[in-house]
C-alpha cells in the first residue's frame, strides 16, 4: 500500500488517506473504544435475522410498515435527549411532557374544534414552554437535571390526568391529524422522495469533497464516499421497495402501500439536528459545554444559555413524540407517553450510542437505537412473548449499551483517546 | 533589542478583602523577548496573571499598553488588545478535534454554516507558522494527543488571533523530558516571531533556558527585574525565596511591612 503524504495549505505535513488507511483508521478508533452506532447496527442485524427466521410474518411489508408507525414516539423523544445527554444532563419528564403536548392537542381538536394546523402549533409551544421551564431550573437556579426532572416527571403525569378529567380518554376525528403516523404517501411519492433523497446525500458528499479539494485539504477517499453514498441508496431504494407493495390483506376493500407519512418526518428531523448538531456554531457549543464545560466558558461561551436550549429542543422533540403518539391511536389518555415510553427513549439513544457521560452522541443514534427497541417490542410480540418478558428483555439490552459505553470510556481513556 | 515594553504594568495593587496580595507590582514585557514570571507557592504569580487578563479587575496602579494607557475589565477586553493566556489546566475540549478546539468561541461561519474549510485552513497555517510537524491530521481528536502536542494546539490557539502578548501558565509542568524541550522550543519561536511573551515556570532550567528576562515575586512584591544573562542560578533562588540577593531585590526585611500578611496571602489565588 503506498501512502502518499501531501502539504495542507499551511505546510503541516499529513498522510493523504487511502481507502485501506481509511478503513484502518477506522478499526483503529473502533479498537480505540469510539465504537459509534457500531454495536447497535450490528445487534439490529442480528435480531433482525433471529426474529425473521423465527417468524416469517416479521419480514412481511406490513410489520415492516409497522415498525416505523410504533417507534416513531420513542425516535423523537430520543432525538430531543440527545441534546439533553449531550451535556451529560437527563430528562426523566420527557415521557410525561409528550403526553401533556399530546393532550393539549387531542383537547384542543377535540373539544374545543381547532383546526389541526392551529392545534399543532400550540403543543409545540407548550412543549418549547415545558422545556424553558425545565433548563431555566437546571442552568440558573442550579437544581440538579434528575431532581428537576424527576420532580417533573411526577408533576406532568399529573397534569395529564388534570387534563383529562380524571382519566377520560380523548378521541381525535380530525383526518389530517390521524393520518399523520396512520398514513401513507402514494407510491409515486414514495420514489420521488426516495431517489431524491438519495441524490441529495450524493450532491453535498461530491460537494463537501470538492470544497475541500479546491482549497488544497485532505478528503476523505473518493472510494469510501461512493460506498457511503452506494450503502445508503441501495438501503432505501430497498426499503422503498418494500413499503410500496401492497400489504393489506385484502386489498380490493382497503390498499395498504406507500411509504408510510411518518418516515419522511422523521428523516426531516433527522436531517434538520444532524445539521444543527454537525453544521453551525451551536451545535459546536453544545458538543464544547458537554466536553468540558470550564473551557466553554473560557472560550466565551453562554453555558447557561446552551444548558436552557438544550431542554427547550428536548421538550419540543417531546411534544413532536406526543403528537404522533396520539395521531397514532387517534385518541389520547392518561398513560400517553408513560408506562415505559421514556426509558424505551433514554435506552434508544444510550443504545444507539450516545453517551450518558456527555461530549458524545449523534441524532442518527435515535434513529438506530429506535430501531433496535422497536424490533425488540415487535418481534418478541410476534414471537408470543409476554410484556414482562419484553421488559426483562429491552432492559438487559439497554445494560449492555451501557456497559458498552461505559467500557468503551474507559478503554478509551487507555489508549489516550479519552 | 526593543527598547520600549509592548507592556508595561506599574503600582499595580490587588487585594480579596482584608488579604492584599500585591503590593505596586511593576512589570515590563518587550517585544521579541521571553520574560519568565518566577516566585513561590503564593507569591501573587496567578493574580498578577489574572488582573492581565481582565479575570480580576486591579485595585490601583497602570496599565500600558503599546504606548497607551489602557483599562481591562474582562476577558474580552484582553484579548481585543491582543493579550493571549494559556492556563495550565489547557482549556481543551477532549471531544473536539484541534481545528475545533483552535476556534472554539470564534468559529468563522458563512451565514448560519460553520466554515471548515477555511478554519482548517488558519489552523494548519498558525501551526505551520510555529514549525508544528507533529500532528497526525488537523481533524484529531485532542483526546488522542500527547500532553506535548495538547499544549501546542493551546498554543496555537492563543497565537492564532494575532496576539501581541502571550502568557503561559507553568507549561511544562506536566510534561516529560522530550516534549518540554518541544514546547520550550516553541516559546523561544514566539518570542523570535516578535510576540512578548511571558512564562511562568518553577523550574529553573526551563526559565534559564528560554528567557531573556526574569522577573521575581516575592510575597506579592516585585523582588526584582533583571536580564537573564546578569544573574546565575542561585541567585534567581534567593529572590524567590528571601526576596533579594546581593545588592538585588527588596530591601532588608522590616517586620512591620509584613506584619500579618504572611501567613495567608492568596485565597483562591494560586491553584
Amino acid at each position: 500500500m503506498t501512502t502518499t503524504t501531501t502539504t495542507t495549505a499551511g505546510g503541516v505535513k499529513v498522510v493523504k488517506p487511502t481507502v485501506r488507511s481509511f478503513i484502518h483508521d477506522y478499526w483503529g478508533r473502533v479498537r480505540g473504544g469510539d465504537l459509534g452506532s457500531l454495536p447497535a447496527i450490528l445487534g439490529l442485524i442480528v435480531l433482525g435475522l433471529i426474529f425473521g427466521i423465527a417468524r416469517e410474518t416479521f419480514f412481511s411489508p406490513l410489520n415492516f410498515a409497522n415498525l416505523f408507525n410504533q417507534g416513531a414516539q420513542v425516535v423523537f423523544i430520543a432525538m430531543g435527549l440527545i441534546f439533553v445527554l449531550l451535556l451529560g444532563e437527563i430528562d426523566l419528564s420527557a415521557g410525561f411532557a409528550s403526553g401533556v403536548c399530546g393532550a393539549v392537542v387531542a383537547i384542543l381538536l377535540t373539544n374545543h374544534g381547532w383546526q389541526w394546523y392551529t392545534a399543532i402549533p400550540v403543543a409545540l409551544i407548550t412543549g418549547v414552554v415545558i422545556g424553558f421551564i425545565l433548563g431555566f431550573l437546571v442552568a440558573k437556579v442550579g437544581i440538579p437535571s434528575f431532581v428537576v426532572t424527576l420532580a417533573a416527571f411526577l408533576g406532568f403525569q399529573g397534569l395529564l390526568l388534570v387534563l383529562l378529567g380524571g382519566g377520560t380518554n380523548i378521541s381525535t376525528r380530525d383526518s389530517v391529524f390521524n393520518a399523520i403516523n396512520n398514513n401513507n404517501l402514494s407510491v409515486t411519492w414514495s420514489w420521488i422522495l426516495a431517489v431524491a433523497s438519495v441524490l441529495g446525500y450524493a450532491a453535498v458528499q461530491f460537494n463537501r469533497v470538492r470544497g475541500r479539494a479546491k482549497r488544497g485539504l485532505v478528503t476523505d477517499p473518493m472510494g469510501i464516499v461512493l460506498v457511503r453514498i452506494g450503502a445508503l441508496g441501495v438501503l432505501i431504494i430497498a426499503a422503498t421497495a418494500v413499503l410500496t407493495q401492497e400489504r393489506a390483506v385484502n386489498p380490493a376493500i382497503n390498499s395498504l402501500k406507500g411509504v408510510p407519512i411518518i418516515v419522511p418526518i422523521i428523516a426531516f428531523f433527522l436531517i434538520l439536528w444532524t445539521f444543527v448538531l454537525g453544521r453551525t456554531a451551536y451545535g459546536r457549543h453544545v458538543y464544547a459545554v458537554g466536553g468540558n464545560t470550564e473551557a466553554a466558558r473560557r472560550a466565551g461561551i453562554p453555558v447557561d444559555r446552551i444548558r436552557i436550549s438544550v431542554f427547550v429542543i428536548g421538550s419540543f422533540m417531546a411534544a413532536i413524540g406526543g403528537i404522533v403518539a396520539v395521531s397514532r391511536a387517534s385518541s389520547v389518555d392518561p398513560n400517553t407517553g408513560g408506562s415505559n415510553i421514556l426509558l424505551y427513549s433514554v435506552g434508544a439513544a444510550v443504545i444507539g450510542g450516545t453517551s450518558l457521560f456527555g461530549g458524545k452522541g449523534k441524532i442518527i443514534n435515535a434513529v438506530i437505537g429506535g430501531a433496535v427497541i422497536a424490533v425488540i417490542d415487535n418481534g418478541m410480540g410476534l414471537l408470543g412473548f409476554s410484556a414482562g418478558q419484553k421488559y426483562i428483555f429491552t432492559g438487559a439490552i439497554l445494560l449492555i449499551a451501557a456497559s458498552v459505553d461505559a467500557l468503551a470510556r474507559r478503554r478509551a481513556a487507555a489508549t489516550g483517546n479519552r | 533589542m526593543a527598547a520600549t515594553p509592548l507592556l508595561e504594568l506599574s503600582g499595580i495593587n490587588k487585594g480579596f478583602g482584608a488579604v492584599q496580595v500585591l503590593h505596586d507590582v511593576g512589570l515590563s514585557v518587550y517585544p521579541g523577548e521571553v520574560t519568565a514570571l518566577v516566585g513561590d507557592n503564593g507569591a501573587g504569580k496567578s493574580t498578577l496573571v489574572k488582573c492581565i487578563s481582565g479575570i480580576y479587575t486591579i485595585d490601583s496602579g497602570t496599565i500600558t499598553y503599546d504606548g497607551n494607557q489602557v483599562a481591562i475589565h474582562g476577558p474580552r477586553d484582553a484579548s481585543a488588545l491582543g493579550i493571549e493566556v494559556v492556563y495550565q489546566d489547557l482549556a481543551l475540549c477532549d471531544n473536539l478535534d484541534i481545528v475545533q478546539n483552535m476556534f472554539l468561541g470564534r468559529e468563522k461561519k458563512r451565514g448560519i454554516v460553520l466554515d471548515e474549510p477555511t478554519m482548517e485552513q488558519m489552523a494548519g497555517d498558525t501551526l505551520a507558522s510555529l514549525s508544528v510537524r507533529t500532528v497526525k491530521s488537523l481533524r484529531q481528536l485532542v483526546a488522542s494527543l500527547s500532553g506535548g502536542q495538547r499544549q501546542t494546539v493551546a498554543i496555537a490557539k492563543a497565537v492564532l488571533w494575532n496576539s501581541k502578548v502571550v502568557i503561559l501558565d507553568e507549561p511544562t509542568a506536566a510534561l516529560g523530558v522530550a516534549q518540554t524541550a518541544q514546547v520550550l522550543e516553541l516559546v523561544r519561536r514566539l518570542a523570535d516571531n516578535g510576540l512578548g511573551v511571558v512564562l511562568i515556570s518553577h523550574n529553573m532550567n526551563d526559565v534559564f533556558a528560554v528567557s531573556d528576562r526574569i522577573a521575581a515575586l516575592y510575597l506579592g512584591r516585585m523582588a526584582a527585574q533583571v536580564k537573564t544573562t546578569d544573574v546565575t542560578h542561585s541567585q534567581v533562588v534567593e529572590l524567590i525565596t528571601g526576596g533579594r540577593s546581593g545588592n538585588l531585590g527588596l530591601p532588608p526585611e522590616k517586620p512591620a511591612d509584613f506584619g500579618g500578611d504572611v501567613v495567608d496571602i492568596t485565597p483562591g489565588g494560586e491553584k
